[in-house]
């Protein structure tokens, strides 16, 4: 009797087991099934729209009006950057793809420019036309290679979620028709060369990435730790630590650290090899309470800015997060300000401290400028401003615009209904470089529920 | 049933009690201290500056503590209309003419016309926060919660490196131009592939995070880490390598 209940209890449970198992894995098949449409989504979407590129690019390279190759290259310009997206939704990360990745940025930057170009003025130059149809020519190569991959994803009911698995064990080496298709792709591009791009490609790197405008000697260890004391006060609890850059830098530096023994409070600062100049620093400690103002904060930055070698810095834009204030410097030059040249400085509002520096921007873009002479007076340029924008401010600066090159402007500080905006009028030209609206704080979302 | 009793009692004791901290707490507005206010503070003394200039006609804006664009013009218009010099800092004396065009202003609860608004109980706060341009707090939270899962048992410049990177990938040109399409990108994230980024990040890596995107790179511009003791990839080995924080190598 007891036997039998205890044999029936027992089926059921086995039963139920295997009912529950069975829906689990059902339910894990639907989700691996998701994740495997989203990529085969991704991978579709990406071969039609490298379709599209190819077929848009053609049509343009026929074009001659400024109506149509506008419009025709911005299109170019979506589509990349739609294609690009694609690209990013891939399980590609462990894959080398970014010489695909860099040329659809390129072509993407390319065809924004000159899109953006008034083509009337200035008309597309035989060599941008020979650029066009080189890319006209790679992108064919490339839209053929993905069609080949994808015609054999389809033919062989193929599934990404292969890929992604396949990757994450590391054996990419393994026969899999969609990594190898994919690494045919990257080495057809890995085949043009960056001088393919003509003239407008030249200057797209941004300039002095490595630091070479800084001269200066190369500083030593030792000398690295006194500049870095400067930064972080210094006891007899300290254990200072300094190690040199790894190989794949760009430029030289130091990074040293130093860690107070008994508080375990560590503040750390990139120091260049060359003539000993502060990347960044961060010294990272609580501060529970404001005791000085966001002012008097940006005084004790100001003069630590001094005190530290930077000179001609005016602040122009100041933050409280919490306790600390951040305080971003600007070097102005009789009154031109040069926002290329920026600092960075956060100060502790308890007691006032230095709790960090960020010059990496500075170091790049800093050098001995002559400024040009505006050709527009400040009226003239004050009349190319939207007439419902009411100016409050005004002063010349110099910024970096979209074409990568610094210009002189007038800025102007309007507002238009509740907004601020901040507007450049290039000096020279007369041009709109740019147009930003300011930001205020946000409200805080803390009590929705 | 007792219970029932006493819990009926301390009800009523609660509420009798809140009501007379709602009575006895004044509705005089709260002095400003003697701080000179700029543009980017958070606090009380904004929220005595706008709810003043409020009064006065001078701010439209919400009275929210945050001193921005708003406040700076309204800040400014008052200092020209009163003779004062046009800065746009709230210093003493401007600070005490404020006080004395408004002998009637009786806290942030009152702003202009709106004269018959319920008595506030407590002294408000601020209820905005500043975020660095171009990221709202829900992007500082996405970024948060990805710092976090990745990297919350390293030190604080580990955290703003790994934020830092993030950055990076989002300015190359051969990655997604988003945080969110970095972040999620297949692979990309042990972090997201396992989970572990829906933990609840902490203050520190909200901290590091805003860190990075107010630009402080402690990473020489990496695009890639690792962290050697649990890389299974070879290939990420082969990248070049820039430094070393913490666990984590950090390459080109």
């Amino acid at each position: 009797m007891i036997r039998g209940i205890l044999l029936g209890v027992l089926a059921i449970a086995v039963a139920g087991t295997a009912y529950w198992g069975y829906q689990e894995h059902q339910d894990k098949n639907a989700v691996l099934l998701n994740a495997e449409n989203n990529y085969q989504r991704a991978f579709h979407n990406l071969t039609y729209r490298m379709d599209l590129l190819n077929d848009k690019i053609g049509t343009t390279l026929a074009m001659n009006s400024r109506e149509s190759l506008s419009p025709s290259l911005l299109e170019v310009w979506r589509l990349t950057s739609q294609a690009h997206s694609d690209v990013g939704q891939l399980p590609l990360t462990l894959l080398p793809f970014n010489k695909t990745e860099e040329f659809l940025a390129n072509i993407g930057k390319f065809s924004y420019r000159t899109a953006a170009r008034d083509l009337d003025k200035d008309p597309l130059s035989d060599q941008e036309y020979e650029t066009l149809k080189k890319l006209y020519s790679q992108s064919g190569e490339i839209q053929n290679e993905l069609r080949k991959v994808q015609h054999m994803v389809l033919k062989n009911n193929l599934r990404w979620m292969d890929v992604e698995l396949a990757l994450a064990s590391g054996k990419e080496t393994t026969d899999n028709t969609i990594i190898d298709g994919f690494k045919t792709v990257e080495k057809t591009v890995t085949g043009y060369e960056e001088s393919d791009h003509g003239v407008t490609f030249a200057n797209l790197q941004k300039k002095d990435e490595n630091f070479k405008k800084i001269k200066g000697k190369t500083i030593s260890k030792n000398e690295a730790i006194n500049i870095a004391k400067k930064y972080m006060k210094f006891d007899g609890n300290a254990e200072v630590k300094v190690t040199k850059n790894g190989k794949g830098s760009d430029y030289g530096f130091y990074s040293v650290s130093i860690r107070n023994k008994q508080t375990n409070q560590e503040a750390s600062m990139d120091i260049t090899k060359k003539a000993g100049h502060p990347i960044w620093f961060i010294n990272n400690r609580e501060v529970s309470q404001q005791k000085i103002s966001l002012n008097d904060a940006t005084n004790k930055a100001l003069s630590f800015l001094k005190e530290t070698g930077f000179k001609n810095l005016e602040v122009f834009e100041s933050t409280q997060y919490d306790n600390i204030g951040v305080f971003n410097f600007v070097t102005t030059i009789n009154g031109i300000r040069i926002y290329p040249e920026a600092v960075k400085v956060k100060v502790a509002l308890d007691n006032g401290d230095i709790v960090g520096v960020s010059a990496e921007e500075y170091l790049k873009s800093f050098q001995t400028r002559e400024i040009e002479k505006p050709a527009i007076t400040l009226e003239e340029a004050r009349g190319k401003v939207n007439p419902n924008l009411k100016v409050m401010e005004d002063r010349q600066a110099m910024i970096i615009n979209d074409l990568n090159e610094e210009v002189l402007c007038y800025e102007f500080l309007g507002t238009l209904g509740d907004e601020t905006y901040r507007i450049f009028i290039n000096a020279k030209t007369g041009v709109e470089e740019e147009v930003e609206k300011l930001k205020d704080a946000e409200k805080m979302y803390e009590d929705v529920l | 049933m007792h219970k029932k009793r006493i819990l009926i009692r301390s009800f009523v004791l609660l509420c009798f009690l809140l009501g007379t901290f709602q009575i006895v707490n004044p509705m005089t507005g709260h002095a400003f201290s003697n701080q000179v206010i700029q543009q980017g503070a958070v606090g009380d003394d904004v929220i005595e500056l706008q709810g003043r200039l409020k009064h006065l006609g001078f701010y439209t804006g919400n009275v929210d503590g945050a001193f921005g664009w708003g406040t700076y013009w309204a800040l400014r218009n008052f200092q020209y209309e009163f003779g004062l010099p046009i800065d746009g800092l709230a210093g003493q004396a401007t600070k005490s003419k404020l006080v004395k065009a408004t002998p009637k202003y009786g806290g942030a609860g009152q702003g202009g016309a709106a004269k018959a608004q319920p008595p506030k109980a407590a002294a408000p706060k601020p209820t905005a926060s500043n975020t660095p341009k171009g990221f709202s707090q829900n992007d500082i939270r996405l970024m948060a919660n990805a710092v976090h899962g990745e990297s919350r048992g390293e030190p604080y410049i580990g955290q703003v490196a790994v934020a830092a990177v993030i950055l990076n990938r989002v300015n190359s040109s051969t990655f997604p131009n988003t945080v969110s399409g970095v972040i999620f990108e297949p692979g990309a994230f042990t972090a997201v592939a396992d989970g572990q980024i829906w933990l609840t990040p902490n203050e520190t890596s909200k901290k590091a995070v805003i860190d990075a995107i107010n630009g402080w790179d402690p990473t020489g511009e990496a695009l890639y880490y690792f962290n050697p003791a649990t890389a299974t990839s070879s290939w990420i080995w082969s990248r070049p390598q820039i430094k070393k924080i913490g666990q984590h190598i950090f390459c080109k």
